[in-house]
This record gives C-alpha cells, structure tokens and sequence, in this order.
C-alpha cells in the first residue's frame, strides 16, 4: 500500500483530535493554574526555606505522631473501603439485574445525597448517631439499652459518615462493570445445569472484580484525604493525615511543614494508583470506557 | 478565635489577591478583625464611630485566623491591611518576627493610659473573653463543679465532660485542678499539667476544636460538663438551654491591635488604634456583645450598667478570680514546645 494516497479518515481523525484539544485546552489551563501550580509551589516549600532543607520530612519520617496518623488513616480507609464494597456490591447488583426505569431510580437514590454538602451530612449525622440522637433514643425507647451507645465522637461514627459520603463512588464503577457482562453468560451457565449461585461466583462475580478494584480504589484514595467528617465526628481523637496537615500549619507556621505531609500522602496514592495499574488499566478506575 | 482555622487559610491567600485598592490620598486604612456577629459588634461600638470622629475611611476585612495571612501579607513585601484584631499571641510574635510595627505610645495616649499588662510594645488590648468552666443545669441543679479540682474529680462529679482540643488554656485548667494559684501559673510547669491531664483524659467525651462545636455539646446535653467561651454559654444559655458557667478559675484570653510591617496607611493606622481603645468606644462594645472591653478604663466611664459590667470576663471582680493568660510565655520557646506535644499527647 502506498502512503502518497491521502486517507480521509485519518485526516478527518486528526481534524478531530485538534478539535477535542482546542476544547479541553481551558480546563486544563485551569487545571495548570490552579492545580498543578499551587500544588508544584507547596511540594517545592517543603523542601526549600531560606536554603534547601528535608527538616520537614525528617520530622514526619521520625516522629510517631506522623506514623500513627498513617497508619489510622489507612485503617480507616480500609474499613471503608471494605463496608462500601459489601454495602455497593448488592446495590450495584440490584440495579444491574432489574428492568431500566427501576435501575435509574435505584442510581439516583445512590447519588442523590451528593446534592447535599458533606458538611451538612456529617451534621446529620451527628443528630443521628449523639447521645440524645434518633438512633440512642430509639434504642432506650425499645428498651434495648439502658444506657446510651457512644455511637459518635470516635472512629465509629468517622467510618459510618465517610462510607455514606463515598458509596456512589462504589457503586457506580461496580454497576458500569456489571452492565458490561453479556447477559447470554449467565444464561449459558444456567442451561449447562449450574446453580444460580454457582453462576454467580463462578462468572458474574469474576467479571465484576475489575468494577470491583475501580471501585476500591475511588472509595480509598478518597478516604485517604478525608478532612471535615473526622474533624466533625471523630470527637479530636481521630486525627487523620489532613488533619494533620492543617495542624502543621498552625504549629509551625509555614506552609512547607504541612505540604511536606501532604506530599507524603500524595506519593502514598501515587504508589496505590501504579500497583492497580498493574492490573487493570486505569481509565477504568477513573470512570472511562 | 472562634472559627475552624483552615477556612482563613483559603480567604487569606484569597484576601492578599483580591483587596488590592491602592491608598487613596484620602485618609483611610483596611481594618481585619475574625467576622461574624463579633465585626459587626465592633462596627456599631467602635469602628464607625471611630471613623466619623477622626474623618477617615475604614474599609473592614475579616478572616478567622490572621496570622497566615500576616506571615504571607508582610512577607509579600506589599501588606494590603494596616490594623488587625488578632489573639494578642500574634501580636507578639509577630513582633519578634519582624512582621509587626513597633508602636510608639506617645502617639497612642488611650494605649499608654491603659496599666501594663494590658499591652506590649507591639500591640494593645482590644477585648477580653474567657475559657471558663460551664456545665449543664440539668445535670447539676443544685451543687454544681465550680473549680478545675471539681472538673477533674469524677467521683464528686460524675459526668461526660469536653474540653478543647487545643494546649491553650486547658494546660492553665490542668495546672489550677492540681492546686497550682491562678496568678502562679507562668511559666507553665508543662509536664506537671501533661500529667495532670493524663488523669482526666478516659473520661474526656470530645476533645471540641471549633466555639460551634462546644456550643452544640452542651445545647444537645452531649456533655454535663466542659470548658467553653463565655460568650458561646451565654449565648446557648439565651436561646433557653438550662446551662451555666462560672468565671472562677476561669483563663481570661484576649485579642489585641497591631500594625502590619509596612502598612500602607501607617500614620492613620496609629491614629485609629489610639481611638479604638478610647475607654467610651471601649464601653460601647459590651452593650453589643458577650465580650469585655480590652481598655479597663471603660468600667470607669459609667456607659456600662453594673449589673451588665458583673457579666463581663474582663470586670474588675471577674477578672480577679481568674488567670490572666500569658501570651508571652506561649510565645517563648517553651510555649511552643508544649504546643507540639499536644498533638502527640491526643494520639497516644
């Protein structure tokens, strides 16, 4: 085949290319300017005060209220990550399986509480879940416990927000992975003499686990920043990296003693992202294709 | 002073930004104070009046915590604001850094006139609140905690309990409960207080960071007991909560005025930080709001009604059962310190 013939497809594609960059092109000048820039200035003050220093990193390196921060967020994440996945799966199932007016209704009860501000949320909440709260007199009301439960001000009540903050985003890479298996597969299972249940581990369920992966790693790396709910529920004993970071502000009065933190968590999520990479690809844990 | 920090640290870097009115030739400065019903307060006692009696212009700003934007502002090398209301530790370090005017008192007679304590080479008192002990009126309707010993004894007083997530002022309330005098507190015996603290620590319910936060404790009886603002109990106790607080051991806190590095309008910033501590305006400012005047030559003047002045943290008698905070000393080397150990105090 000769290249001297013009081929009016690639050119049509490369019209198009040009086309979708000169409309993405303001977002990202947005993205650069009030992302990419700020962000590079706080990473270069941890590292530069009057001279070059790793006095910030040092000092999260070594001393153990930075570890035990770490380690509390990731136990968290975790635990949300794990609560939102056995919460998202049947939800994400549910509205797989039944007829496309319900699914729609299911989904928009998913992602209705986004409308409302996390703020807002954690103080419901808190009215939820306080001494004096719904849940405690409800209980005492039936007797159940005579005493109310501390339900709120600790890591309990921080878990129970944060997974109802971040389900959709478990739900709905679950819910786009599942519509992507041909319904034919598990109609083969079931003629080949498979039980239901046998076809739902032994091939929906496999299929699914890359909505699964996208859907943890949304629900942890979201979790892994989370700042107003801890500070709201956690009852200041949930201390948490941003926590952190904001506290590092205040104690030492430079931005590069808190960036040096936050620089720290961003690499964490970086590390994250590269180990799932390695098995899906990551325009799927990002919500495309 | 009442508000969560990090918003501040957004509008500060916003505010530096946005306010870039160049100094007209008319006399006029930028004035920040922390917002809310606080500013506006002070906009009816102080500021406007100031303004109409020295003919100037005052542009107002608020920001919940200053002292970023302060740090960023003077550092810049171009401040935009000239007068803040800050806590009086700003001020104060501030100064030391190099990032605060030195004032000079004999342009500010209302200043000088005021005694000692209340004013540093860098700064003035503006106004005084309290760090006090306040407890639920349901829970203790007839003896009530009236002590930091009582806070701490649970057996006495057995209850949920708050205090404030933050080394100022609980390590003064720790001190008191282990028998230390309010006027024999500074310099702080930090590992006594630490200790102290460990103790009442497991029957500690919330650690609060933010004034909203130790209001709605109390409003909602999540706590029986905890220290607060005197002005967030009142203000709970208005609304028809059955609450109460006691100014005794209390830790009497203040914010004070300074001058940017640098400010813009330096002459007129003087001028107006004299007027603002004049003891009538002074005065003026408890009829609008919870808060003590920070010049206590206001008490003199008679615009405050006794039975009002016997509310306020900063009256005469107020002020005697109380501890008068330190600023000083939580500036110093040692104050710092024993603010980067909380952090690891709340996680262990």
């Amino acid at each position: 085949m000769t290249t001297s013939v013009p081929d009016p497809s690639q050119k049509h594609q490369r019209r198009e290319h040009g086309l979708m960059l000169a409309l993405v092109s303001p977002a990202l000048l947005v993205i650069l300017a009030l992302i990419v820039l700020p962000v590079g200035w706080l990473a270069w003050q941890s590292i530069y005060h009057d001279g070059f220093t790793l006095e910030n990193y040092r000092r999260v390196f070594t001393e153990d209220v930075y570890w035990r921060s770490f380690a509390l967020t990731f136990e968290i994440s975790l635990a949300v990550t794990v609560i939102a996945l056995l919460l998202g799966y049947p939800v994400a199932y549910l509205a797989n399986s039944v007829p496309k007016g319900w699914s729609i209704l299911i989904l928009s009860l998913v992602v209705l509480p986004f409308w409302t501000s996390v703020l807002v949320r954690a103080y419901a909440w808190l009215a939820l879940l306080q001494r004096s709260g719904v849940i405690n007199q409800f209980l005492r009301y039936l007797d159940v416990i005579s005493e109310p439960l501390a339900l709120v001000h600790n890591t309990f009540g921080t878990v129970v927000a944060t997974v109802h903050i971040l389900l959709p985003f478990m739900v709905l890479p679950l819910y786009a992975a599942m519509q992507k298996i041909p319904n034919d597969l598990m109609q083969a299972g079931a003629s080949l003499g498979a039980s239901p249940s046998l076809t739902f581990f032994r091939v929906f369920l496999p299929l699914s686990l890359p909505g699964v992966l996208a859907g943890c790693t949304m629900v942890f790396v979201l979790c892994l920043g989370f700042y107003i709910t801890p500070e709201l529920l956690g009852g200041g004993r949930t201390v948490m990296v941003s926590m952190l970071v904001s506290r590092n502000v205040e104690l030492y009065n430079q931005f590069g003693a808190a960036s040096a933190v936050a620089v720290v968590l961003l690499l964490g999520v970086l590390v994250i992202f590269f180990i799932v990479s390695r098995f899906i690809s990551l325009d799927r844990v990002l919500g495309q294709k | 002073m009442t508000m969560k920090r990090t918003i501040g640290m957004g509008c500060a870097l916003l505010g530096a930004i946005g306010l870039t009115s160049a100094a007209d030739a008319a006399e006029q400065i930028t004035f920040v104070s922390q917002g809310g019903a606080y500013q506006q307060a002070q906009t009816v006692a102080i500021l406007d009046p100031s303004a109409k009696k020295l003919g100037i212009t005052i542009n107002q700003d608020s920001i919940p915590d200053a002292w970023p934007a302060i740090k960023t502002q003077v550092g810049s090398g171009k401040p935009i604001w000239d007068v803040v209301d800050t806590p009086t530790g700003n001020c104060l370090r501030g100064g030391e850094q190099g990032l605060i005017e030195k004032l000079d008192f004999s342009k500010i007679p209302n200043g000088a006139a005021m005694p000692e304590a209340y004013r540093s080479p860098y700064s003035v008192s503006y106004e005084f609140y309290s760090s006090v002990l306040s407890y639920s009126l349901k829970t203790f309707p007839k003896e009530a905690p009236n002590s930091w010993a009582d806070f701490w004894d649970v057996k006495k007083f057995p209850g949920r309990r708050a205090l404030r997530n933050h080394p100022f002022a609980t390590l003064e309330a720790a001190l008191m409960a282990d028998g230390v005098a309010p006027d024999k507190l500074y310099p702080l015996d930090v590992d006594r207080a630490f200790k102290k603290l460990e103790e009442i620590k497991p029957h500690i319910t919330v650690w609060w960071t933010s004034g909203a936060q130790s209001a709605q404790l109390l409003n909602d009886g999540e706590v029986d007991m905890e220290m607060a603002w005197n002005g967030r109990v009142s203000a709970v106790a208005k609304e028809g909560a059955k609450v109460a607080f006691t100014y005794n051991q209390g830790i009497l806190q203040s914010t004070s005025l300074c001058i940017l590095k640098g400010a813009p309008n330096l002459a007129t910033a003087v001028k107006f930080l004299n007027e603002a501590v004049d003891p009538v305006h002074q005065a003026n400012l408890p009829l609008h709001i919870d808060y003590g005047p920070g010049n206590p030559n206001a008490f003199e003047t008679g615009v405050i009604k006794p039975e009002r002045a016997a509310q306020l943290p900063s009256e005469p008698a107020n002020a005697a059962k109380q501890a008068l905070m330190s600023y000083a000393w939580w500036s110093s080397p040692a104050g710092e310190a024993a603010e980067k150990r909380w952090a690891s105090f709340m996680q262990k």
